[in-house]
């Protein structure tokens, strides 16, 4: 088992440099929700089904991520505040390939 | 005014469940939610989804579980009050409580069940300068009560889900031009709606703008015009319209149950779980994924576990003279509100000779 390091720019503009454990079947959405980096209730709010967008990121390094999925491209097509880099954050899962990923977390 | 026993605000799968549990103990429930349906999020975002942590289900669609419960309850006979969200909770002088909608229908009950899950559904606002002053009259709406209103008018929807694909057909018939803008050139609905669409707009009838999105919103008290650009197209588009509908989903918001003076913690309910689920207010008890004490976990099968202690709480607050003991449905069978009798099949006795 090994940790990761991910920084996340919390939605008042505070970066967290958090370790992030990668044999716990968690994602980035979760990760966020374990260090209460946003309110409960303004993430995650469908549990990870790719089905409400609150957990939208902004991926600022240059990792390469896994592919979006039909149902992650089509919730971010509804969402708001949607940029080139937008990702769902319970779409990515913690992956030793993650080591240094930078991101931010889209507003409410 | 409506009056009850257990008033129960959310009709989610925690909420009818409690009406089940009432039910046994021949208390009468009401339920409020803000959602036309009952389900609550099961309903409204995943019907389709499977759920496999019910006890006894190794697999189960969150719609059918939906449609389960309300099969389970039927017998007991709950009310709803479905569309309208609970918006205030008063004491009164008898001990019972006094529960008001946005719509101004009146509860009245000597217990209040939240149940409300993250809160009540509102639609998702397009982030647009001024689209405030155009909302009630000024021709922008988030939600279709009446579609005649838009009979003989012009009519913009924007978004890209079943929602936005219904409307789109469905206003085709009544409205005098009908514009689809979405931001991607494929839609996330049902199929039949999808392909309805594309026939539309090939018969001219629906005008499709994709991909593309809404920048802007003109007129001085009334809504004039939308403007749309095109993706990677800087040349915008004026629309002249008379109403826009921009019909980008619901979102779970916590709400005016923020104001009734209960303690909230983490967008939550601080309860008792010690003991029976009870707030701060005696008599208001909160149960499901509205709640919060430690060790806390948002789970349908929880929620069912807290709708029934709390239900016995309930009951002995309403009948404080009465002895109580819990019967198993096995035992005792169930008895409707409806004259509806169940129990189980009595044992035959006869000799084998």
């Amino acid at each position: 088992m090994s940790d990761v390091k991910i920084k996340i720019k919390d939605r008042d503009g505070v970066v967290h440099e958090v370790d992030a454990p990668t044999d716990m079947n968690m994602n980035i959405m979760e990760l966020v929700r374990a260090y209460e980096l946003a309110p409960e209730g303004t993430i995650g709010v469908c549990g990870g089904m790719a089905m409400c967008a609150s957990c939208q990121c902004y991926i600022t390094s240059e990792h390469k991520l896994p592919e979006m999925s039909d149902d992650e491209d089509a919730m971010l097509a509804e969402a708001f505040n949607v940029e080139d880099n937008s990702r769902l954050g319970c779409q990515i899962h913690l992956s030793e390939e993650l080591e240094g990923l930078e991101l931010e977390l889209a507003p409410e | 005014m409506i009056t009850t026993d257990i008033l129960i605000i959310g009709a989610g799968p925690t909420g009818l469940f409690t009406v089940f549990e009432a039910g046994l103990l021949k208390l009468k429930c009401h339920l409020i939610d803000a959602l036309p349906q009952p389900g609550g999020q099961c309903s409204e975002i995943y019907p389709k989804k499977p759920i496999y942590d019910i006890p006894g289900f190794p697999e189960v669609l969150a719609g059918t579980l939906v449609d389960n419960l309300m099969g389970q309850i039927k017998a007991f006979e709950p009310g709803f009050t479905l569309g309208e969200r609970a918006d205030t909770l008063e004491k009164l002088e008898d001990g019972t409580f006094l529960v008001t909608t946005n719509k101004g229908t009146k509860h009245k009950a000597p217990i209040v069940a939240i149940a409300g899950g993250l809160g009540s559904f509102e639609p998702r606002k397009p982030l647009l300068d001024g689209i405030g002053k155009f909302e009630g009259n000024g021709g922008v709406a988030y939600i279709i009560k009446d579609p005649e209103v838009y009979r003989d008018k012009k009519v913009l929807i924007a978004g890209g889900g079943d929602s936005a694909l219904d409307w789109s057909i469905f206003l085709a018939d009544i409205a005098s031009e009908v514009t689809l803008v979405h931001r991607r050139n494929e839609f996330r609905g049902a199929l039949d709606s999808v392909e309805k669409v594309q026939s539309l707009k090939d018969l001219g009838k629906i005008n499709l703008i994709t991909p593309a999105e809404i920048i802007g919103l003109r007129g001085e008290d009334t809504l004039e015009s939308v403007i749309v650009r095109k993706t990677g197209e800087d040349e915008e588009i004026v629309k002249d319209v008379d109403a826009f509908i921009p019909l980008f989903g619901l979102s779970p918001k916590l709400g005016p149950i923020a104001d009734w003076g209960l303690e909230i913690e983490k967008n939550a309910i601080k309860v008792n779980n010690a003991l029976d689920y009870e707030t701060n207010i005696p008599g208001v008890y909160a149960i499901g994924d509205v709640n919060t004490y430690p060790g806390k976990l948002k789970l349908i099968l929880c929620g069912f576990h807290e709708a029934t202690l709390m239900c016995q709480s309930a009951y002995k607050k309403i009948h404080p003279d009465k002895k109580y003991v819990m019967k198993y449905t096995t035992v005792g069978g169930i008895t409707g509100f409806d004259g509806s009798k169940k129990e189980a099949p009595k044992a035959v006795v006869k000799a084998i000779v």
